[in-house]
């Protein structure tokens, strides 16, 4: 039991902490390497941009169907809504996760009911099942699908999964918390170094393209 | 209605990519992608690799993927699969046959039409990436015939089709002479220092659509327009090099072109219909030359049109009858957003216009714009095949005319409109305008 109890330790203590500043500090030298890169080589970018057509742009791909191609695709943009504001809601919201913030800062915030939680937790793991099964199923998905997507979406999965046995307590609560700390981490460690860095280039690769389009090709992009 | 199929050939030969391949080492591969991939591309190219998931949700953009039955190695994604992401996977140590296959994919695949990037939801821009692949195979020396002889064309001519400059002003003259039986006191002013505006057309008019120079100065003399053409080079605004990667040309005819209009003091530029030529002036030349915007003001033909309809300039003697539908060039719709103004024109010269859907911003490309057309004969079947989408949007107007502002369209749309044998014909708006104007009474 004891080396269960140091494991645990560990993995919810400073390996919390590695995660953490890996999570911060990678995101931020992404950014500033992208930033770098565009000042070193791609300058002119800054005359194409401009605030309004990025908010445009924005605006019109963060509000479901407000787009062509999310009503082209309904389910997929119910999927990829529901997947993704789960997604940011549970890591900052979920009650056990604000008491952790709570026990090692002392500050705490609103959080979601539990039952609410373990709705949100299921929702998001049917929709990995979906993108799974988008992947296996449609032609033009398949083709360009390399085994890392699989890789990234058990990744964004596992803390679902992980977190929801862990919470339900069916059995060996401990094992399961272990491996829901450590799948949380990995996430944490994986946005900087992955595809998953979507979540930091995303408003900038649209920001581009709405400027591009609003000021340069005065047309719409959605 | 049941439309033909088009069979493609599969394998197609092309000295430009066979010959190219043949004399490619694999040195000089690796010293090319090194320097696109550290010296010249930056930030764009490596935020859309990084980013994109995988998701394939931008294949309906692509009427390629639409029309080869739903091939997803004819998606944007799918394409970039076959190109960009191999070379980015070995780290650029590609074989000289791939480079071969991933010029045919980039030149006559795609048409960097941009509608992908409209659909993606990252806002991620497939044909930047397949304009790197150009260039990389540009750099190798692997580009298909046709396309790079107009390039060597505008390298050794700044114009498209090896027109001499002797053959420039004579053709001018032959136009000038002919439409002046039609309105006697006609000019087709040459090197008119500090008129209003200069004309410029693409390379092929002189070569092959005469008739069209004809056209405008038709419409410019009865407008009492103060305008000029240069009987020097920089009077070709077309630009295959931009197309072939080969933007060291693209920026040298850029040049050619806006110092043509710096040294006869003109206010702006007029363009003629042409899409890719646009871009060229308005996008991309500019930009390597290191102008966000045209250093010279300039116009395209729609926009231009349209001012003359709303300022009473010229005035239509009676609507067009035939049933008539637009189809949207993207290099000045998605490229410029002129599709409202080229509406409010071809409502004012013809009584039935009908929509085809969809439009505007969401038009299918042609197929011909990229510079997929200039690719040539060897292509051709492959081009209209991978077009059928368009055929059977058009098909579903009803319509008897197909108006395109753009010459690539009007090349591309033709080959669609006679391989599917659509009851239809392409028409520029300035056949229409010609035809409909009030004209002056010959005295
Ligand atoms: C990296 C540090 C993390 C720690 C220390 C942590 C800790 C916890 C703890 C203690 C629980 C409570 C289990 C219980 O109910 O007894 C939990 C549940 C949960 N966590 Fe985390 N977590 C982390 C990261 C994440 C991340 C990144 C995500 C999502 C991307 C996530 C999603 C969840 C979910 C969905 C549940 C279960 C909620 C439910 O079904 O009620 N966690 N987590
Ligand atoms: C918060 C900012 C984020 C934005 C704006 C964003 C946006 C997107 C978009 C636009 C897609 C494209 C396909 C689709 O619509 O599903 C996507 C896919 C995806 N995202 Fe995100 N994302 C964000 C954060 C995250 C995070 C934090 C993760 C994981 C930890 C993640 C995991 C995924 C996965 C796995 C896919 C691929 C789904 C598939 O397999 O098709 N995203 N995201
Ligand atoms: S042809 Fe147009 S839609 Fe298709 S991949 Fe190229 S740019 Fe995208
Ligand atoms: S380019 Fe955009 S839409 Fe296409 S697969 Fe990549 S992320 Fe998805
Ligand atoms: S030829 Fe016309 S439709 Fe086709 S790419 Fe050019 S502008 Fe677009």
């Amino acid at each position: 039991m004891d080396d269960f109890n140091s494991l645990y330790n560990f993995v919810s203590g400073p390996l919390v902490w590695v995660a953490f500043i890996v999570f911060i500090c990678g995101s931020i030298y992404r950014i500033y390497r992208l930033f770098s890169l565009v000042n070193k080589k791609e300058k002119f970018i800054y005359t194409i941009m401009s605030f309004k057509y990025s908010l445009r742009s924005i605006i019109h791909w963060i509000i479901p169907f407000a787009s062509l191609n999310w009503r082209k695709h309904p389910v997929m943009t119910v999927t990829t809504f529901l997947f993704h504001i789960g997604l940011v809601i549970m890591p900052l919201f979920l009650g056990a996760h604000v008491i952790l913030f709570n026990d090692a800062w002392g500050i705490s915030w609103w959080t979601l009911p539990d039952g609410l939680a373990d709705t949100v937790t299921l929702i998001v793991i049917t929709c990995c099942v979906v993108f799974l099964l988008r992947r296996l199923v449609l032609r033009e998905v398949k083709y360009v699908t390399t085994p890392s997507d699989f890789v990234l979406l058990a990744i964004a999965a596992a803390p679902f999964i992980t977190g929801f046995f862990a919470d339900q307590q069916y059995c060996n609560y401990r094992f399961w918390l272990i491996l829901h700390i450590l799948s949380g981490e990995i996430v944490l460690v994986a946005i900087p170094f992955t595809r998953l860095s979507h979540m930091l280039y995303a408003v900038f690769t649209r920001a581009y393209i709405g400027s591009e389009f609003g000021n340069i090709r005065h047309a719409r992009d959605w | 209605m049941v439309l033909p199929v088009i069979k493609v050939e599969d394998k197609i030969i092309d000295d430009g990519l066979d010959k190219g391949m043949e004399k490619l080492t694999q040195d000089r591969i690796e010293n090319v992608i090194d320097q696109v991939m550290s010296g010249e591309t930056g930030a764009r190219l490596k935020a859309y690799v990084e980013t994109c998931v995988h998701c394939g949700l931008c294949s309906d953009a692509c009427h390629a993927y639409l029309s080869r039955d739903r091939d997803p190695k004819f998606s944007p994604a799918g394409k970039v699969k076959r190109t960009m992401s191999v070379i980015l996977k070995k780290g650029g140590k590609v074989t000289p046959a791939f480079i071969r296959d991933a010029s045919e994919i980039a030149s006559t695949e795609c048409n960097a039409c941009k509608r992908c990037a409209m659909y993606c939801p990252f806002g991620i821009d497939p044909a930047y990436i397949m304009l790197v692949v150009r260039r990389i195979c540009h750099l190798c020396g692997v580009t298909p015939l046709y396309i790079q002889d107009t390039a060597h064309s505008h390298a050794v001519t700044q114009n498209q089709m090896w027109v001499k400059e002797d053959e420039w002003i004579d053709t001018l003259q032959w136009q000038e002479e002919d439409a002046r039986e039609e309105m006697p006191n006609l000019r087709i002013p040459l090197d008119k220092e500090g008129a209003d505006f200069m004309y410029s057309v693409i390379g092929p008019e002189p070569k092959f659509l005469a008739g069209l120079i004809y056209q405008a100065a038709y419409i410019f003399n009865v407008a009492g327009l103060n305008w000029t053409m240069p009987s020097f080079p920089g009077w070709d605004n077309s630009d295959m090099a931009m197309y072939t990667g080969d933007n060291e040309i693209m920026g040298r005819n850029k040049r050619f072109h806006f110092e043509a209009a710096q040294r006869l003091k003109v206010k702006r530029i007029v363009m003629g219909e042409c899409g890719h030529a646009f871009r060229s002036v308005y996008d991309m030349g500019n930009r390597w030359l290191s102008w966000a915007m045209p250093p010279v003001p300039m116009v395209h033909a729609i926009e231009f049109y349209y001012e003359l309809l709303t300022t009473g300039k010229i005035k239509v003697k009676e609507k067009y009858k035939k049933s008539v539908t637009l189809h949207d060039p993207c290099n000045v719709v998605r490229g410029r957003g002129l599709h409202e103004k080229a509406r409010y024109v071809i409502n004012e010269l013809c009584e039935d216009f009908r929509e085809m859907h969809p439009n505007r911003e969401h038009n299918y490309c042609c197929n011909a714009g990229g510079g997929v057309i200039n690719c040539g004969p060897p292509f051709k079947n492959k081009r209209v095949a991978n077009n059928r989408v368009k055929a059977k949007q058009c098909a579903d107007t009803g319509a008897e005319i197909l108006i395109t502002p753009c010459h690539n369209c009007h090349s591309g749309m033709e080959d669609i409109v006679l391989g599917y044998k659509l009851d239809m014909h392409v028409k520029f708006i300035s056949d229409i305008m010609y035809e409909v104007m009030e004209k002056p009474e010959i005295g």
